[in-house]
């Protein structure tokens, strides 16, 4: 059953690969994002809000092109981080990455915030008696209490990461080997007579894949958890 | 008592319907701010702390002014050196006993002062709890090391906020004598919020009477006489 050709290994690597890479490079700004949205109030903070979570209300494919069209080689900010950075993101997994992270954006956002506003804040206004300024309190009391939340929303990022389809095939297409991913691999076998025992077994992978992240967060926040009250 | 450490308050804020404005001197090792709960005893302390700021008026510790809107200054908490007990403890979660006591040193950049340390530790009795995390602390427990923490940052002025208010009786019994010795032994001078006659009597030399926003009367212990007849 798991004797997957090496076309199919480098699905499943390529497409771990991405949504690590798209998870982690999401967090600090997920991270910030939902500090804002949580305990600042400014001029524009509704638009914010719904820039944000636009990606989990437009079709995949809107999003897709948007990208393709700001971050393509041509795009405005794509040529610009061409230029400076030498960074591409057009038909490459960076891009690939680059999309499943704003598709999974919101869920990460949501995640945090909420555990942002679930912490006490009296606790930060103890440790700023303390003589720990804002910056401290943040990094030592916001951000560890936070932790399980933050945790919970990396988990549902990288499963949304996994499992994107739609805006990154319209970004970076469906190249075998760069940016073909489980998602998209399972697509193209769908398309072809006789793929239907190479796309279970990546379906299979995918829910190994999903179930195991899931068990990993719920012990990582119950760890969390145990910590914070002591038991 | 040095002018020194004299605290000097005179502020205004309005705080939604209710209109707060007290002025007092403390003059005691331990001056008490007594009223009853909602007479606005809390929001004075959290604004001597920097927690909330004022609307108008001064706040000075001594020489150093810590508030005032006409030189537009304002000390944020964070540097007022005010250590503050909370009546709710509020201990960190997710530190052990040890890490609340040593937070405030990590913060303000004290040096180590270990005798210091162990004084305190042993004056409060905590010493077999600093493995354990505050949630696994008794009420009294946590309070005990709640003073500690504030103490151990070398503060100029110590503020207790009702902190024996969350706790039984035989709790209360438990940590007063802790609290006269940390008076007796501590030489910091302290603000004690209580709504409770008996505690201000066994504890403090002067008390400023706070009724609905405002300072009725500050004097000493006798003012307390009338309460504790009835």
């Amino acid at each position: 059953m798991f004797n997957l050709t090496p076309e199919e290994w480098t699905a499943v690597h390529l497409s771990l690969r991405i949504a690590l890479v798209a998870t982690v490079c999401a967090l600090p700004f997920g991270i910030a994002v939902a500090w804002l949205l949580a305990r600042k109030d400014f001029w524009g903070k509704s638009l914010l809000d719904g820039i944000v979570h636009l990606p989990l209300v437009l079709p995949p494919v809107v999003t897709g092109y948007l990208l393709l069209i700001w971050f393509g080689r041509r795009g405005p900010i794509g040529s610009f981080l061409d230029q400076t950075f030498g960074i591409v993101f057009s038909f490459r997994w960076t891009g690939a990455a680059l999309a499943c992270g704003v598709m999974a954006f919101p869920l990460l956002v949501r995640a945090i915030r909420l555990s942002f506003e679930a912490i006490d804040r009296r606790l930060e206004d103890a440790a700023s008696t303390l003589g720990a300024g804002g910056f401290w309190v943040f990094l030592t009391v916001t951000l560890p209490l936070a932790l399980p939340g933050i945790i919970a929303g990396m988990v549902l990022c990288f499963a949304k990461a996994l499992g994107e389809f739609g805006a990154t095939i319209t970004f970076v297409s469906n190249i075998p080997g760069e940016t073909q991913t489980i998602s998209a691999a399972i697509y193209t076998l769908t398309q072809v007579p006789g793929g239907d025992a190479a796309a279970m077994r990546l379906v299979i992978i995918s829910v190994i894949i999903a179930l195991a992240a899931l068990v990993a967060s719920e012990w990582f926040a119950r760890r969390a958890g145990m910590r914070y009250h002591g038991d | 008592m040095s002018t020194q450490s004299t605290l000097a308050v005179d502020v205004e804020k309005r705080l939604g319907e209710f209109n707060l404005a007290v002025k007092f001197e403390s003059t005691g090792n331990i001056t008490a701010l007594f009223g009853a709960s909602g007479s606005g005893k809390t929001s004075i302390v959290n604004m001597i702390a920097g927690l909330v700021t004022p609307d108008r008026g001064r706040i000075a510790l001594g020489d150093t002014v810590l508030f005032d809107n006409a030189a537009r200054v304002n000390v944020p908490a964070h540097k007022r050196r005010i250590g503050y007990v909370f009546q709710e403890g509020r201990l960190f979660p997710h530190l052990t006993v040890a890490q609340n006591l040593d937070y405030g040193r990590w913060m303000s950049g004290v040096t180590a002062d270990p005798t210091e340390r162990e004084r305190i530790v042993a004056l409060l009795n905590v010493g077999h709890l600093m493995t354990r995390r505050p949630g696994k602390l008794s009420g009294g427990e946590r309070q005990r090391v709640a003073f500690g923490r504030a103490l151990l940052t070398k503060p100029r002025l110590l503020l207790l906020d009702e902190p024996l208010a969350s706790l039984d009786r035989a709790r209360k019994l438990e940590i007063l004598p802790y609290l006269a010795r940390l008076r007796d032994e501590a030489k910091v001078p302290m603000i004690y919020v209580s709504h409770q006659a008996g505690e201000i009597v066994k504890l403090a030399s002067q008390v400023v009477r706070i009724e609905d926003g405002g300072v009725l009367a500050s004097g000493g212990l006798e003012l307390l006489d009338e309460e504790r007849a009835t």
